[in-house]
């Protein structure tokens, strides 16, 4: 579960990569042509990003002739919500410490 | 929060009964730091590289890394966290009120390969968590 959330994170923390993944999440199936045509870099490097966005399970492929085409997985994001929820209960609880302290800095 | 991007942002916020000079030790001190967020080597001090240390969890090693952006005494505060080989933006702000100190906190953005281009990056990010909700709506 851990291992996959750092997948997620690290997939989407690259711009071009972030935008790849947008643009497949918003439109739909699409060959590695055409994500190149929009994505401002080089078919190698497309393919190397989808590689890293399917190791994160954040897209998956599927061959029909000589072309490849790739689709969004959004399912593979739900960790990385839990993971911004559980950065929320961390900060409510070091609020509530902070609060703790301020009281004794009083006594002092 | 009306603004849609700042609702993409983890904002905390927090009235104290407490002057806006003893909060900010209680958030810059390091053995103040200590007893109410973790072990750390923090200063006060803008491009000071700090570590604070929690309890390793399974998976992670408990060591957060970051580097202090903003000191405005006693009112403004913000440093780099880095954890799980990803960053993000910790900002304090500290505004007086009657009989005390309203406390905000501002976690936001995970940008990381960027440096110094962080608001960008923080937009995209935010705009990118606008879409995953979509993508996610979309689901249910």
């Amino acid at each position: 579960m851990q291992a996959q959330t750092d997948h997620v994170f690290r997939a989407l923390s690259d711009p071009t990569r972030r935008a790849i993944y947008e643009r497949l999440a918003r439109d739909g199936e699409q060959t590695v042509h055409a994500l190149t045509g929009r994505a401002g870099v080089s078919q190698p490097a497309v393919s190397k990003h989808l590689t890293v966005l399917k190791r994160a399970k954040l897209v998956r492929h599927r061959r029909e002739g000589r072309e490849t085409h790739y689709s969004a997985q959004p399912q593979a994001l739900a960790p990385m919500v839990e993971w911004l929820e559980l950065y929320g209960a961390f900060w409510r609880d070091r609020f509530d410490r902070l609060e703790e302290l301020l009281k004794r800095m009083d006594d002092k | 929060m009306t603004d849609a991007a700042a609702t993409k942002t983890l904002v905390i916020e927090r009235d104290m009964p407490h002057p806006p000079e003893k909060i900010w030790r209680a958030l810059t001190e390091g053995n103040l730091i200590e007893e109410w967020l973790m072990k750390n080597d923090f200063k006060p001090v803008v491009g000071h590289k700090f570590t604070f240390r929690a309890l390793p969890a399974p998976n992670w090693n408990g060591i957060i890394e970051g580097e202090v952006l903003v000191v405005e005494p006693p009112s403004r505060l913000s440093y780099g966290w880095g954890a799980l080989g990803l960053g993000s933006v910790v900002a304090w702000t500290l505004t007086p009120i009657e009989g005390g100190t309203r406390l905000r906190m501002e976690h936001s953005g995970f940008p990381s390969e960027e440096g110094a281009n962080y608001k960008g990056a923080k937009y995209g990010w935010q705009k990118f968590i606008g879409n995953l909700e979509r993508v996610l709506g979309g689901l249910e």
